[in-house]
């Protein structure tokens, strides 16, 4: 990058357009044109001359051995012309002196070379140097409108699956229920009904912060169904635009002592739990801390019900 | 500082598919095996410094928007937790070394945590 480039104030940060991230993150290989038409040193500029007219292309590179040894373009082509030597070879007239890029860089990298130089198009290889296609600035224009195109559309897409949905549905109070069986000693399956209601709340609009507390607070009670009951529990989590309310049931063998239990350290874990890393004794502390309400009721002969609530505020969440 | 110079600096494995390391920023760092813990104490866009290789790492990883996992000690993930990963886009790294050694490392380079009072 240049030295003389200011250091990117939050300011400026926030003004960047979707564009200029764009040509950041939309990769050369996404954008340039991956059949090219190759030339031989040897080919005579008559062959060249059909050839672009074929193929409506103005340049091509030139390979040898399986490797890019120049280009050639059509001001090259019309040198020959004007010296009336179209039975002349390739490698008198193809550029040597060559500019490439690299597949897996970002296109600001191309547009840097062609805002610098006037070259019209620039071969693209891979690590090994070996010729993966070709990029211009029409590319690079194309693909940065494809990139824009798609954004939209996957932004409208997911803004109205998610977000319309408690304001297209008239009811008095609607909520999304989200239901899951947790099986014990499941451990293969540990995390994934937290993470797929984490998941869920983002794609419903909730902020990045109120989804992974939920996640946080979801995930210690599917660990404690998983790791501490006789047959394991069920989870529901009922979402609406105001609230959501997770809860954790299962059929034994019950907290004998909930004060206990909410001790940090304290854990019953089995010895072969603790090995994996479980029985920190932090899960219902944890709970706690990541929910606005929580209540666990628990008793030997009808197993533990734990019920936690979260509130969100009327900026979040459409 | 990013992943990148993370990776490099301290010569780590990268087990899950690669990605622009470049661009993934490294805010603090947490060290413990103990899951509920990790929970707790690891902040967003961290790196977790752990012993433990088995799946349940990785659930953790993704509900905390962890930026990796440095798993220690060689200790070896099977191929259903790094598929897993790859499928959660959580980064997986590796390194002989022990957890002391890495967190100290990282301190060097200038990773810090919150502090509690």
């Amino acid at each position: 990058m240049d030295n003389n480039r200011q250091p990117i104030t939050d300011e400026l940060a926030e003004n960047i357009t979707r564009t200029e991230e764009l040509a950041y993150e939309l990769r050369i290989s996404e954008a340039m044109t991956k059949n090219v038409f190759c030339l031989s040193p040897d080919m005579e500029m008559e062959d060249v001359l059909n050839i672009f007219q074929e193929k409506r292309i103005s340049g091509a590179p030139v390979i040898q051995d399986g490797q890019v040894i120049g280009l050639l373009s059509i001001e090259d082509l019309i040198k020959a012309l004007r010296n009336g030597e179209l039975s002349d070879k390739v490698d008198n007239y193809m550029s040597t002196n060559l500019t490439t890029v690299q597949e897996n860089d970002p296109v600001v990298e191309a547009l840097r070379i062609f805002s610098m130089t006037n070259f019209g198009r620039l071969p693209v290889l891979d690590k090994e140097g070996a010729l993966k296609g070709i990029i211009t600035k029409g590319d690079i224009s194309n693909g940065l409108l494809k990139a824009l195109q798609h954004d939209y559309h996957t932004e409208e897409l997911i803004r109205y699956r998610a977000s319309h949905l408690f304001e297209d549905i008239v009811s008095h109070r609607t909520s999304l229920i989200l239901r899951y069986d947790i099986r014990k000693g499941d451990f293969v399956h540990g995390g994934n009904a937290s993470s797929n209601i984490k998941r869920a709340l983002l794609r419903l609009g909730a902020s990045p912060q109120i989804a992974r507390r939920c996640g946080i607070a979801v995930y210690e009670a599917e660990m404690n169904l998983i790791i501490h009951t006789s047959h394991g529990g069920s989870i529901r989590v009922e979402i609406e635009p105001h609230k959501i309310r997770m809860e954790a049931y299962d059929d034994g063998p019950g907290i004998e002592d909930i004060e206990l239990a909410m001790k940090p350290g304290w854990s019953t874990a089995t010895h072969e739990t603790r090995e994996m890393g479980f029985g920190a004794g932090m899960g219902l502390v944890n709970i706690k801390r990541c929910v606005d309400e929580m209540r666990l009721i628990s008793s030997k002969d009808r197993g533990t019900n734990l019920y936690m609530t979260m509130y969100l505020p009327d900026s979040e969440k459409s | 500082m990013n992943l990148a110079t993370i990776i490099n600096e301290l010569n780590l494995k990268i087990l899950t598919e690669p990605k622009d390391f470049n661009v993934i920023e490294v805010t603090s760092g947490y060290c413990s095996d103990l899951l509920s813990c990790v929970m707790t104490g690891a902040e967003p866009e961290g790196v977790w410094v752990t012993l433990m290789a088995h799946s349940n790492i990785v659930a953790v990883a993704a509900l905390l928007d962890l930026a990796a996992i440095i798993i220690t000690e060689n200790a070896q993930p099977e191929k259903e937790t790094i598929e897993k990963a790859n499928e959660k886009g959580v980064t997986l790294l590796s390194s002989a070394n022990p957890n002391f050694l890495i967190s100290g490392k990282l301190w060097e380079m200038g990773l810090r945590a919150t502090e509690n009072e």
